[in-house]
């Protein structure tokens, strides 16, 4: 395939019948394939591209919905920096964040070792196990929010039943952001399983089977041969987990509206309110650009740390 | 293994009941970690099968008894369910078939032309917040008087149903064999023969997969809904929201109303089990 002919080949609309005819057709063959690809980039360009660049256009100025737009520079930024309210927001989202990672990482991990291994109904528990995965967020929400009610609630029933003293659960400042992370564990931990459940069903059987011989403890089998095994896929669930857990809205939205108060209100509602509730669209921008450099940053650490895992491991 | 000089017959006893153990405590795992998953769909159902004074009692009563349709027929008859369940199928539904239209044809573009750097933007598209999308697409559709309209959610649903079917598309038309295509261009074919009448059939069950996943995730979204629909145009989990919030409805028939949406989905799950993973991690990173 000469780097000419290809050059030379014109764009042909992907009806054209002859091409296998002319010499170098292979090479032609390759450009006619992004055409294939042209409408959807229109697509593309017109819902995803393009509110990309407004975006980050709208988000320098002093905008509000219903009045003149002002040129402002990174005013909006600025002002963002200082701004209490946001930089609460941005705490609020770190440790619902860490909590709605770590904790489903762990979970998905046991449940992926309890589905690896035969037993009676297997694909069947499987199936129920995965269902959460995939139900509406609004609706799940909406049951939760029944469920967290502090007197008639099933879940302080629930406690009562072990002894355990009834919760505010999200009516609580300090307990309202555990809560809404006791439902993203629910929604999401299976996701976590399956990912590591696709790892272990790759898994080699010899080192197993010489640890074994070697005398080595279940524990042992695990610590040195499973998880730094599973490891890469670990790091997948963890990469995704950290991009929906820093997106989470539906369920927060649904059960606290960031409430009490701002308590549990994180970067994704305090976008919503500036955008949709005052209409303040510059600002919005800002804090979207702002948001999007944070997920960014953070899916590009945890790759980076897998690299590196990669190459000293 | 161990060459403990225990007598036989004991140290058998001892392992038996051992392992016996090992079951229990495995079993008993097993039902921890399946629990919340049933819990959270049971009372889904029993609150939506109970009358409103069973759903207030405490303690709460788990089995309905009798059992009542009564909810449904209320959220049906008063709230217009069926209207917000048909603009859920319209939306979703042009949203997956535009998306098929234009992403089965890009799915191959890529596979073929070997361009895999187009989906890194699937992957940035993944991590951009939805609010993101929404507030630009909010005021052009202003501008353009198209707001609380069904057009303009089906313009916004393509968001989340372009990248999807695109990301499984190309994945899928990279497992075919090239050799039939190159065979039916050799012959004479086009490019586009070569697509239409080998690539395209043979991509049957990718395109079965791509089409459940853009409509269920299209199905689920809610904040676009909730932002540019109507009130005759809202989407059904839009809908539910706006009646818990502003209705004030009671426990039965808002957990009957929460039951509507999620049975059609966890319903399609089922037939695609094992790919929903490839789905739900889509852009991101492969292993």
């Amino acid at each position: 395939m000469s780097r000419r002919v290809r050059m030379n080949s014109h764009l042909r609309p992907p009806t054209t019948v002859s091409v296998a005819a002319r010499p170098g057709f292979l090479a032609r063959r390759h450009r006619s394939y992004y055409l294939f690809v042209v409408p959807a980039l229109v697509v593309v360009g017109a819902v995803i591209i393009f509110p990309w660049l407004f975006t980050a256009w709208m988000s320098a100025f002093d905008w509000k919905i219903g009045t003149t737009a002002h040129f402002a520079g990174f005013d909006n930024y600025v002002g963002l920096a200082t701004n209490q309210r946001f930089l609460e927001a941005i705490v609020h989202t770190f440790y619902f964040t860490a909590l709605a990672v770590v904790v489903p990482l762990v979970l998905g991990l046991a449940a992926a070792l309890i589905f690896h291994r035969e037993f009676p109904f297997r694909g069947l528990l499987r199936g129920v196990f995965t269902m959460p995965m995939m139900a509406t967020p609004v609706a799940v929400a909406l049951v939760w929010t029944m469920m967290f009610h502090p007197q008639q609630g099933v879940l302080n029933y629930l406690l009562s039943l072990f002894g355990l003293p009834p919760s505010l659960w999200v009516y609580s400042p300090t307990w309202v952001i555990p809560s809404l992370v006791l439902v993203e564990i629910w929604h999401w931990t299976p996701l976590v399983m399956l990912i590591v459940l696709g790892g272990l069903a790759a898994l080699p059987t010899e080192p197993y089977e010489s640890a074994r011989l070697d005398g080595a403890s279940e524990w042992q089998l695990f610590r040195y041969i499973t998880l730094p095994l599973v490891a890469p896929f670990l790091v997948v669930a963890a990469v995704i987990r950290t991009i929906d857990a820093l997106k989470a809205f539906d369920t927060i939205y649904v059960i606290s509206q960031g409430g009490p108060g701002t308590a549990s209100e994180t970067i994704n509602i305090y976008l919503y309110l500036q955008a949709f509730a005052f209409y303040n669209v510059g600002n919005a921008s800002a804090v979207v650009v702002v948001f999007f450099v944070i997920i960014l940053a953070l899916a590009l650490l945890l790759l980076y740390v897998r690299q590196r895992a990669k190459w000293t491991g | 293994m161990s060459t403990a000089a225990l007598p036989m017959a004991a140290r058998a006893g001892r392992a038996r009941l051992r392992r016996r153990l090992r079951k229990i405590a495995f079993a008993l795992s097993v039902a921890v970690i399946v629990s919340p998953a049933i819990l959270v769909f049971f009372w889904m159902l029993s609150l939506s099968l109970k009358n409103e004074i069973d759903n207030l009692a405490y303690p709460p009563v788990f089995i309905p008894d009798p059992p009542t349709l009564r909810n449904f027929v209320q959220v049906f008859a008063e709230n217009s369910m069926g209207l917000y369940f048909w603009n859920s199928i319209v939306v979703s539904g042009f949203a997956t078939l535009i998306a098929l239209a234009v992403g089965i044809p890009a799915g191959y573009g890529i596979a073929r032309a070997q361009a895999h750097k187009l989906t890194v933007l699937v992957l940035i598209a993944r991590m951009t917040p939805a609010l993101s999308y929404l507030i630009p697409l909010f005021m052009v559709f202003q501008f353009l008087g198209l707001n609380n309209t069904l057009t303009a959610l089906i313009i916004t649903h393509l968001v989340i149903t372009v990248p999807i079917v695109v990301y499984i598309m190309a994945g899928h038309f990279e497992t075919l064999p090239k050799e039939l295509e190159e065979a039916c261009q050799i012959d004479g074919g086009s490019v586009w023969t070569s697509f239409r009448y080998v690539a395209l059939p043979l991509a049957r069950p990718g395109i079965v997969v791509g089409t459940i996943l853009a409509f269920i995730f299209s199905w689920n979204n809610f904040v676009f809904g909730a932002v540019l629909a109507g009130r005759a145009t809202r989407t059904l989990p839009a809908a539910v929201y706006n009646v818990l919030t502003f209705e004030q409805l009671a426990w039965g028939p808002l957990a009957a109303a929460a039951l509507v949406v999620t049975v059609p989905v966890l319903l399609l799950t089922i037939v695609i089990q094992k790919e929903i993973v490839v789905g739900l991690t889509h852009g991101g990173v492969k292993a």
